[in-house]
């Protein structure tokens, strides 16, 4: 007698396997907040992106005749100028079509830092037992740092200096990108090590051992996947208190030149027709807690996906 | 735990060696540091004697030892002769400002009550929105109240607050005209109407601080609370039938709140530099708004003062929070 199997038990071991990603997309499209944020960024960066195709108006663009100037200042919402103009004559919704595109490449390219950064010094701290102490302590030290002070400090006094190599604007990027990434990879480290350690307890790193895997390729091959999430979730944070600590910057007349929109610097040049153009301020910082607020949703949600214990619940 | 205590004070002090040195070095490598400052018209033997006389030529070690000096021993020695008549500082030179040329210590003591008042208070307020959001919404998750008061948390905390503070100036004082969009420093407290005019003022600022610190400790507490709701204790405590009040508030709520009371006290240095903003929006005359200033005017002594204190501040609450750890929770032993 042979014995047959169910055919639904059949059936399920001939599916294909589902893949880890499969299942963490499965998670995270049931946390609603997680969803809704993931649309509106979507729709943000594609504002910022291709709007700039569609609305074609120069966001630098002043009237060069002066009568024409003038009256082309502080114009109300229209269907030409859909936000209005602002003190120049500038068309308000390219200017935020432009700003955006710097607020989050700033956001994006100092996360990136920061997580590399954060990830080397953990990867590196947890594995190599030998730099643990010092690693640490100086992550320790780090955050010991007050850390939006001496990013004014940074600004403030390498500013001129890199504007003169570079050009005001790359110059500016630079060191706030810079200066955001090298102040805020601490917590990703720690996080990192952490889980780095445990990991290196496990059976497979112990065969991968054993066979004489070379550290490089240890790091590479076997640890780093395995951090993945961590350093997934912390990276969607740093996006958002990048895009925070610029825009603070900026309000605080110590980020991007004037010619040169972020949202956080037209929402900067805003408050001081705030009694008149209240609107000047209000889109800029719409947009700015809208990515912001969208993106810790998207945080939650893949913590929550990412999570082998909350997932399949 | 006294070992342990003096441990972590010895620690702290590589620490703040460390962190003093950072400013300082930072702000000294600067190309934007400090003589630029002097119009170009100024023939080059005065720029010299200027430079001389702000003591700017010295080389770098000299002066980082003259500063630590200075604030270590110097201010200290000045703070004991002004509270028991003493005569340790006469004769050493205080930490002076190079925009007043007065003690950089005597501009912070004067800037430090409108700081504190504002903040202290935003602060407590937050605190004591926080606590019972988050307990009520661990203790109903997933009801109305908790949905509501999570999305409010994640909106509170991803605001920046000079959106905030900028949207309450147009609501109250632009279009409602109640509150004074502008901190007024001289108004001294006399009476009931100078009382009202001070709270009003205050009103706006301890608001945008106290929604945005509400709305990260309120996150906090849910989720301790949520944690701690689920312990096997809680349960048998509920079959003992003393009582839902008592559960909650006695059992729980005490053992839940360990964790918060740490991330309260680790969050007041950084309350401190986040009110920097702040202070900006309503324009307070704070030790943000002296920072800024300092930092505009290349007032080296002043930034690096100010900032090593703010670092001060992080090491010292760091360290309350690790103490208060072990005090509330015996399982954490230091020894």
């Amino acid at each position: 007698m042979t014995d047959t199997l169910p055919a639904a038990a059949v059936e399920a071991a001939f599916k294909p396997p589902r893949s880890q990603w499969r299942d963490v997309w499965d998670q995270f499209r049931t946390h609603k907040g997680a969803m809704v944020g993931a649309v509106v960024l979507a729709l943000l960066i594609f504002f910022v992106l291709f709007g700039a195709f569609i609305w074609r108006i120069d966001p630098a663009f002043i009237e060069p005749d002066a009568v024409k100037m003038i009256r082309s200042r502080n114009q109300p919402p229209s269907w030409a100028h859909p936000l209005g103009t602002d003190q120049l004559g500038r068309d308000m919704l390219a200017r935020m079509i432009a700003g955006g595109r710097v607020s989050l490449a700033v956001g994006l390219t100092a996360m990136l830092i920061a997580i590399l950064l954060g990830t080397t010094v953990g990867v590196l701290a947890g594995y190599f037992r030998r730099l643990d102490g010092p690693l640490m302590r100086m992550t320790d030290l780090f955050l010991a740092l007050p850390l939006l002070p001496l990013l004014l400090v940074m600004v403030l006094l390498f500013r001129d200096k890199l504007a003169g190599v570079f050009g005001p604007e790359l110059g500016t990027f630079l060191l706030i990108v810079f200066a955001i990434g090298v102040t805020s990879w601490m917590q990703s480290a720690r996080i990192v090590r952490g889980e780095v350690l445990a990991l290196k307890e496990r059976e497979f790193v112990l065969a991968a051992r054993s066979i004489g895997t070379p550290s490089r390729r240890m790091i590479l091959r076997h640890i780093l996947p395995n951090v993945m999430s961590p350093i997934m979730v912390a990276a969607t944070l740093g996006i958002a208190s990048a895009i925070i600590t610029e825009s603070a910057l900026s309000f605080l007349g110590l980020g991007f030149p004037p010619d040169f929109p972020t949202w956080g610097r037209l929402l900067f040049d805003g408050v001081d027709y705030l009694q008149q153009y209240p609107e000047r301020v209000i889109w800029p910082g719409l947009a700015i807690s809208l990515t912001v607020l969208s993106v810790n949703y998207i945080g939650d949600g893949l913590r929550d996906a990412l999570d082998p214990r909350i997932r399949g619940r | 735990m006294l070992t342990y205590m003096i441990r972590r004070l010895l620690l702290a002090i590589p620490a703040l060696l460390f962190t003093s040195l950072v400013i300082f070095l930072l702000v000294d490598f600067a190309p934007g540091s400090p003589m630029s400052q002097i119009p170009l018209t100024v023939p080059p033997d005065v720029r010299a004697r200027i430079v001389e006389a702000l003591g700017a030529n010295e080389p770098i070690h000299l002066r980082f030892g003259l500063w630590l000096y200075q604030f270590f021993v110097v201010e200290p020695a000045y703070l004991l002769d002004q509270m028991f008549g003493t005569t340790l500082s006469t004769g050493r030179q205080r930490i002076l400002s190079w925009q007043s040329r007065s003690p950089v210590m005597d501009i912070i003591a004067e800037r430090l009550p409108q700081t504190l008042t504002v903040i202290g208070l935003a602060y407590v307020i937050g605190v004591l929105i926080a606590l019972p959001i988050g307990i009520y919404s661990a203790y109903r998750p997933y009801s109305w109240f908790d949905q509501i008061g999570t999305f409010v948390a994640m909106v509170g905390f991803s605001v920046p607050t000079f959106l905030t503070g900028v949207v309450l100036i147009v609501v109250f004082s632009v279009n409602l005209g109640w509150l004074p969009s502008v901190y007024d420093t001289r108004l001294r407290m006399t009476g009931w109407n100078s009382f009202v005019q001070q709270a009003g003022q205050m009103a706006m600022p301890v608001m945008v601080l106290a929604l945005f610190n509400a709305a990260e400790i309120s996150r906090y507490m849910r989720s301790s609370m949520l944690d701690t709701l689920g312990q096997d204790y809680v349960r048998t405590a509920r079959a003992t039938g003393i009582g839902e009040r008592a559960v909650v508030l006695k059992h729980a709520l005490r053992n839940a709140l360990i964790p918060v009371v740490t991330v309260i006290a680790l969050g007041v240095p950084t309350v401190f530099a986040g009110a920097i903003v702040t202070e900006q929006v309503f324009r307070v005359n704070g030790l943000g708004a002296l920072l800024i200033n300092a930092l505009e005017a290349s007032d080296l002594p002043m930034v690096q003062t100010l900032t090593f204190i703010f670092a001060v501040l992080i090491v010292l609450f760091n360290l309350i929070a690790d103490i208060l750890y072990g005090i509330l929770d015996p399982r954490i032993r230091y020894d």
